[in-house]
């Protein structure tokens, strides 16, 4: 996915380790999503989004940071996250995004959820981590 | 210099000046806690607290961690517990400790023996005001989890709606520990007003994602197995749109866009109920 954070002076940080920080990394994107004047639906899909990504960040990902930024694009303003864990990495990401798949004992739907929810996703993850990205665009 | 002279010394000016010093250190931790504390209370915990300090110095010297210290540290305790309790700052609560380095120094730095002495004994305390730190900062975190729960406990009333239906009006996130005490309470109001209708409100809550609604799910479940029917209102259309496209399914769980939907149905069923029963016994 394209960098959007380089340069950008909307970005804020929140490190996520505990459910108590996915709270306050789903607050962070709702201001950013408001900011930007996403329609509510728009809002709560990204929000959506971004609490089911901060927790497997916290669950699987042994925690990580999440930094979300306001952007501009073609299709208007939208709302960019970035989710990066060091943890131990997807094994294999195709069935990780098939619905119901779950290798604890979640639904196995935040995943492939997620990604229906945005309109650009991306998943790049290795035994360093997985860093999820997402944007969300105003239209 | 051996160390034995250090306690000596010690020993004998803490007796020697026992009264003055009690009341220079009573005077110093008074002013610092400026009336919100009685002071015969304050004079009280000091004079025992000097004695235990005299009495451990003069047992195993002047190591805090010590065993000849364990009175002083639970005196140190029960007073940090009290004070935290009361509203005292943590600065405020150490100060009671590090008052009395105050009241020696004039009496023990005039020479270089009485000097080592006091920095020995400046040492001693600083190691007690650390404990007392240390047991303030676990009263407050004991205070404020205690809180949190109460907080938890009062956000999550369940309240009978009509004979036979009782309502959960949810706000805010939901949490493993929120669900569990939602899940009891709505049983156990269940059972106490013998309902067979319960209604979960989501009104109040802004994002469900998957881990809210296996929480929702399972709550339906529990009160499914206690025989109650259970509805879920308070979907609202962003919600509602949120959830499909995460792939989210209810199964056959009933759900309404609004609670006055949930109850004017539930009321119906609930007199649906009562006319079999009747019916029964013809
Ligand atoms: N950041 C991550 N690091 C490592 N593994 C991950 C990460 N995110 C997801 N996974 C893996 O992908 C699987 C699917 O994730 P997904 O979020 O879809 O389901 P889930 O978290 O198990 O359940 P839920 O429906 O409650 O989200 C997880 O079970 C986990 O094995
Ligand atoms: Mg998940």
């Amino acid at each position: 996915m394209k960098d959007y954070l380089t340069g950008n002076a909307t970005v804020e940080s929140v490190p996520v380790a505990s459910s108590k920080d996915v709270v306050q990394a789903r607050q962070v994107v709702r201001n950013l999503a408001q900011r930007g004047g996403l329609s509510l639906v728009h809002q709560t899909k990204l929000v959506t989004a971004a609490s089911e990504l901060a927790r497997n960040m916290v669950v699987y990902g042994g925690g990580g940071v999440v930094r979300a930024a306001e952007v501009n694009g073609p299709q208007g303003v939208g709302v960019f996250v970035e989710f990066r864990d060091d943890g131990p990495g997807i094994r294999d990401v195709e069935q990780a995004l098939t619905d119901g798949w779950s290798s604890g004992r979640g639904m196995g739907l935040g995943l492939s959820g997620a990604q229906r929810l945005v309109n650009e996703f991306d998943i790049q993850t290795g035994p360093d981590g997985t860093t999820v990205t997402i944007v969300k665009w105003n239209r | 210099m051996a160390p034995e002279e250090n306690t000596q010394l010690l020993i004998e000016t803490l007796t020697s000046h026992r009264e003055e010093f009690l009341a220079q250190w009573g005077a110093i931790v008074g002013e610092a806690l400026q009336g919100r504390l009685s002071v015969a209370e304050m004079r009280r915990e000091l004079g025992e607290l000097y004695e235990a300090i005299l009495q451990a110095i003069a047992a195993g010297g002047l190591d805090a961690d010590g065993e000849a210290y364990g009175e002083t540290r639970s005196l140190l305790i029960e007073l940090s517990r009290n004070r935290a309790r009361q509203g005292f700052t943590p600065t405020e609560t150490a100060t009671s400790v590090f008052a009395l380095k105050a009241v020696l120094e004039p009496a023990l730095t005039g020479e270089e023996h009485g000097t080592r002495t006091y920095l020995q004994f400046a040492k001693l305390l600083d190691g007690l005001a650390l404990l007392t730190t240390e047991a303030y900062v676990r009263t407050r975190e004991e205070i404020i989890a205690s809180q949190a729960e109460q907080l938890l406990e009062l956000s999550t009333p369940v309240v009978q709606l009509w004979k036979g239906v009782v309502g959960v009006p949810l706000v805010g996130t939901l949490d493993s520990a929120r669900t569990q005490v939602v899940m009891e309470k709505l049983l156990q109001t269940l059972v106490d007003t013998d309902s067979t209708h319960a209604i979960i409100d989501i009104t109040g809550v802004p994002t469900v994602d998957t881990q809210v609604a296996q929480h929702l799910l399972k709550t339906v479940v529990a009160a499914r197995m206690m025989g109650a029917q259970c509805t879920i209102s308070g979907i609202r259309p962003q919600i509602a749109q949120t959830i499909v496209a995460l792939g989210i399914q209810f199964g056959d769980i009933q759900t309404n866009a609004s609670l006055a939907d949930a109850l004017r149905q539930a009321v119906r069923e609930v007199a649906k109920d009562a006319e079999d029963d009747v019916r029964g016994l013809l």
